[in-house]
């Protein structure tokens, strides 16, 4: 394509194509939905309609991640919009067959908690009706292989537009009326970086897309680049454009391989349409990417150890008193930005900054996806205006705590935020206020915690992660938070001394002036959020030596409620330490304590509920 | 050996910046780093052995050892955590009777763990080369293992 | 009006900071810690050397700074002098920090005379932490000896391997360091002695890079002046002659 009119043209062949009203089935098959079994029902889908050759009567779509990964597989059937849960390889016969007649099949819908009704529409799923999806929202709609179906809902128009009808400042003015913050952690203001990065000195500039989010527990950005990699390529290169950069890069986690995999089709597609490359729609503008595969380093989430790895050295980061849109990339003026704010570009250049700002509370504008995992009952990517509160997303989205079990705490913003007890649940969630209870929005992760939770140990396997993942380059991150995780791990094991918690909070403090980057200043907020909001559970441990969620297994003991033993055996069968001894029918079974290797597996086979911890 | 470094290298436009994912590349190659092909690379294109080494060690995603016929991944993220990936973790070292980072004796098993692959919904998660097993429970381990036997 | 041109150049490059209440004038583009050298304050650092670039790892040059309202700890060997700048060297937040920093590394060095001097300064006797965490490393990670080996001498040896806690300096594979030349320039910038260097009967050692070196007979007075390896290295690199390092400097 060389004119916006190419690109206009072809956008209406395709959305026609797209709207010819034929039924249409979506299946995901993003990384979620994969565990569940997705791959084999995409593929039975497949042979279905190859078998019955209904290719012309039947719109079959494989796409990216739906979000409610909880019920994987999971579909989309269009008329009706109708949501299938549980999909098996059995069901995919009667899916078509009843699609094709405009008919549902009613047991693979939602059923609604409260009613035990079948709900139909995606839009009534509770998980669903509360989310305001702008930027997920269409990877239900692509297939995130096709260049043609992005394009077919309207993609790339928004790049079209900016590289026609607007000059650079005008597209930054624009991203700045938007409030739009970086999605990525700290929240800073999008378009003033792209500003200070475009009157940085220098001809040569560079954008850059991090795809490396390692917050454990978090993987909206996985979800959005392997689902519609194109909105994100978009993103890039409107950025790259009112920047004044012509090479780019995507760094993308190793682990990520079908996002991996996606990003880089899509690279390819828009090379091959003229939407990357040389005089990129008839512009004048060259800009072309370049795609990097992470080696497995969560601090390379962390802009300047990025860098440096994208210049081929160790993930080292180094201090940012010269800011990277100054001197980033071989000291060049460089500017990176998260996938989730790329991909919110788009949409901002094509509807306004003041629709931008009526989604959100004021100074936290738009949408920000969650993955929303750990113990409630509707696990998945939930996309929400900022300034919602906790509670709706874990109670209305999530559908409340698995198992009637007590909610204890929701972790946010991975290893450098906290743990936020109950009584903050009515907090607004945005930059601010998360920040101000003294956790972090990061890259999105939210993950519930119940009365099986031990909050120590869940501190303990936070420092264990920094231990393991800091690279070791400076004293306060390499030997403060080795000095941290060694008092936390005497704690669960009942070592514990009461002047820990004093040089757990000293040590804090210390990271947190002194620490070379974000991952060391941060490192301290998940002992100091479970200081401050779980103390009881320390004092138990430290004082009393007992763990009251019944997790740290130095303070725990199994034993047999003899009242509820049937005598069934199926623990006996199990138990992998020959701890347990069958007495005959009828008669509970003997649990020898020396044996015991507290793996839990009698506790979680037993239907009985005759195991018991204390 | 074929001379597949130098088509890696090739691959790469010999450009020294894009040393991870030449190293990648021989990984998926070797299925692990051998010394002789980074030594090769070293060669090549005239990188210290000494920085090769130093990346090869810093990246969690490098193996110099050689590893099994099947890598098994644990999920140690947060998500995973709170349900129960360590006891998971536990459970398949005693199964495959090695510690994480180990290979089983008859090289079948390769005994690994990653802080996270992205399906957190479906926690805890293991991965066996490209299959991913979702809300794993200790009982679900020996005859996930099991599958993969010979 | 070259003259004036120059003058208004070398105006424009210089900056006005105050350190610990005094007022000074310095080169744009040096750092605190720079500047703070040149006019006689001292600020601790294990990690820096002159000749090789800043790297921000011991963390021990830490000052406050002060711009408009807002105090910050930065590391004086990276933080590049800006106009207005005002530094305290030893604020009561420095020293908390210093002495945390030597805690720290006393923890891990329990038994290094250099750790146990400085942090003895700073009123650190005994680290704060309980003893089955104390350690008895002699390497503190600084990077100094690669970052040497790199920079200064150009044969890159050595790297740091690993990351995290395990991160340290170490010869390729942990095997014989082979493009070492011996010239122990990682032995003389090493701030904590832990890299051991001996020459004896014709050979220098040096043990944790596993390499050992014949040294250079001067045929003049017959003293071992200098590896061979070294020798030949710089004989190569400049072009000189093969006779060239026959004598030693003290006898041409």
């Amino acid at each position: 394509m060389k004119s916006p009119q190419d690109l206009e043209k072809l956008q209406q062949t395709l959305s026609k194509k797209l709207d010819a009203g034929k039924p249409r089935i979506s299946i995901c098959n993003g990384t979620a939905c994969r565990p569940y079994g997705s791959n084999p029902v995409a593929e039975a889908f497949k042979a279905e309609i190859e078998k019955r050759d209904l290719g012309n009567q039947l719109e079959f779509k494989v796409t990216g991640c739906h979000g409610f990964c909880e019920r994987g597989p999971v579909a989309i059937v269009e008329p009706g919009n109708l949501f299938y849960q549980k999909i098996k390889v059995e069901d995919v016969p009667e899916i078509v067959e009843k699609t094709l007649k405009g008919e549902t099949v009613s047991r693979l819908l939602f059923k609604a908690a409260e009613t035990g009704k079948e709900v139909a529409g995606q839009n009534e799923v509770p998980f669903y009706r509360n989310q305001t999806r702008i930027v997920l929202g269409n990877n239900v709609r692509i297939d995130p292989t096709s260049i043609e179906d992005y394009i077919a809902i309207g993609g790339y128009s928004a790049l079209s537009k900016a590289l026609h009808t607007m000059q650079p400042d005008q597209i930054i003015d624009v991203i700045k009326q938007s409030g739009l913050r970086g999605r990525g952690g700290g929240g800073f203001p999008t378009g003033l970086k792209w500003e200070t990065c475009r009157k940085a000195h220098g001809d040569i500039k560079y954008v850059i897309v991090n795809a490396d989010e390692g917050d454990p527990g978090a993987y909206a950005n996985e979800g959005l680049l392997s689902g519609n990699p194109h909105s994100v390529l978009e993103g890039l290169i409107i950025g790259a454009f009112a920047i004044g950069a012509h090479q780019g890069y995507v760094y993308v986690r190793n682990e990520y391989p079908l996002a991996l995999k996606n990003i880089n089709i899509a690279m390819q597609q828009a090379e091959k349409l003229g939407l990357l490359g040389k005089d990129i729609l008839g512009s004048g503008f060259d800009f072309s990417v370049r795609i990097n595969r992470g080696g497995g380093a969560f601090v390379c989430g962390e802009s300047t150890a990025l860098m440096a790895s994208l210049e081929g050295k160790t993930g080292e980061p180094r201090a940012k008193y010269i800011h990277t849109v100054e001197k980033g990339l071989w000291d060049r003026p460089s500017d990176l930005n998260n996938v989730e704010t790329w991909a919110n570009i788009p949409l901002i250049i094509s509807k306004g900054p003041e629709w931008f700002n009526s989604i959100g509370s004021k100074g936290n504008t738009g949408t920000k996806i969650f993955s929303l995992t750990g113990k409630v009952n509707n696990t998945g990517l939930v996309e929400v205006p900022m300034g919602i509160k906790l509670r709706d997303i874990i109670f209305d989205i999530g559908g409340g705590i698995r198992g009637n079990k007590k909610f204890k705490a929701v972790q946010t913003g991975g290893p450098s935020g906290g743990c936020l007890p109950e009584k903050l649940l009515d907090l607004a969630v945005d930059f601010d206020e998360l920040t101000k209870a003294g956790s972090m929005m990061g890259s999105g992760g939210m993950i519930v915690m119940d009365e099986d939770n031990c909050m120590v140990d869940v501190a303990r396997y936070f420092l264990t992660f920094l231990e393991e993942e800091s690279c070791g380059k400076c004293v306060p991150c390499r030997e403060g938070v080795k000095r941290m995780k060694q008092i936390l791990t005497d704690i669960t094991e009942g070592k514990g001394r009461e002047s820990d918690l004093d040089l757990l909070k000293e040590l804090s403090a210390h990271l947190k002036d002194s620490a070379l980057c974000a991952l060391g200043s941060s490192a301290p907020n998940p002992v100091l959020t479970t200081i401050k909001y779980f103390l009881d559970e320390y004092e138990a441990h430290i004082k009393q030596k007992k763990c009251p969620a019944g997790v740290c297994k130095s303070l725990i003991k199994f034993s047999i409620i003899d009242e509820k033993c049937p005598g069934c055996g199926m623990c006996v069968k199990i138990c992998p330490a020959h701890a347990i001894t069958d007495m005959g029918k009828k008669k509970p079974v003997i649990l020898d304590q020396s044996k015991c290797i507290k793996c839990r597996t009698c506790y979680d086979v037993c239907r009985m509920g005759a195991v018991k911890i204390e | 050996m074929k001379d597949s470094i130098s088509i890696i290298i090739k691959k790469y436009g010999n450009d020294k910046s894009q040393l991870v994912s030449i190293l990648q590349d021989i990984q998926i190659e070797y299925n692990y780093l051998p010394r002789s092909a980074l030594d090769k690379l070293s060669k090549k294109m005239g990188i210290p052995q000494s920085h090769i080494y130093s990346m090869a060690t810093f990246f969690r995603a490098f193996s110099l050892k050689e590893r099994g016929k099947h890598i098994v991944n644990v999920c140690l993220g947060t998500a995973c955590h709170v349900r129960g990936g360590e006891l998971i973790l536990d459970s398949l070292e005693r199964q495959l009777d090695i510690k994480r980072g180990n290979t089983t004796k008859d090289g079948n098993f390769t005994l690994e763990t990653v802080n996270c692959m992205g399906c957190c919904a479906t926690g805890p998660v293991v991965k066996i080369d490209e299959e991913y097993f979702g809300h794993m429970t200790n009982d679900k381990v020996e005859p996930m293992i099991k599958k993969y036997g010979e | 009006m070259m003259f004036a041109g120059w003058e208004l150049l070398r105006l424009s490059e210089s900056v006005t900071l105050t350190i610990n209440g005094q007022k000074y004038s310095a080169e744009k583009g040096k750092t605190i810690l720079q500047v703070a050298v040149d006019n006689g304050i001292k600020i601790p650092t294990l990690c820096q050397h002159e000749e090789i670039e800043p790297y921000g790892a011991c963390r021990l040059c830490i000052v406050e700074i002060t711009k408009g309202t807002r105090n910050r700890i930065v590391t004086s060997c990276l933080y590049p002098v800006e106009e207005g700048l005002i530094v305290q060297t030893d604020s009561p937040a420095v020293v908390r920090n210093r002495k945390m920093l030597l805690d720290l590394l006393l923890t891990r060095c329990s038994e290094n005379e250099v750790i146990r001097d400085l942090a003895g300064q700073y009123g650190v006797k005994t680290p704060s932490f309980r003893e089955e965490y104390w350690e008895k490393h002699d390497c503190i990670v600084c990077g100094l000896c690669v970052r040497a080996c790199e920079q200064v001498v150009g044969v890159s040896a050595i790297s740091l391997v690993d990351r995290g806690i395990h991160k340290e300096p170490k010869p390729p594979y942990l095997e014989k360091a082979k493009n070492c030349i011996g010239c122990g320039s990682c032995y003389y910038v090493c701030p904590t002695h832990a890299i051991h260097m001996e020459d004896k009967n014709g050979v220098r050692r040096i043990d944790r890079w596993k390499v050992e070196f014949k040294l250079k007979k001067c045929s003049k007075c017959g003293i071992e002046w200098a590896p061979v390896a070294q020798l030949e290295y710089i004989r190569k690199k400049w072009n000189l002659p093969a006779d060239f390092f026959d004598i030693c400097p003290n006898c041409k």
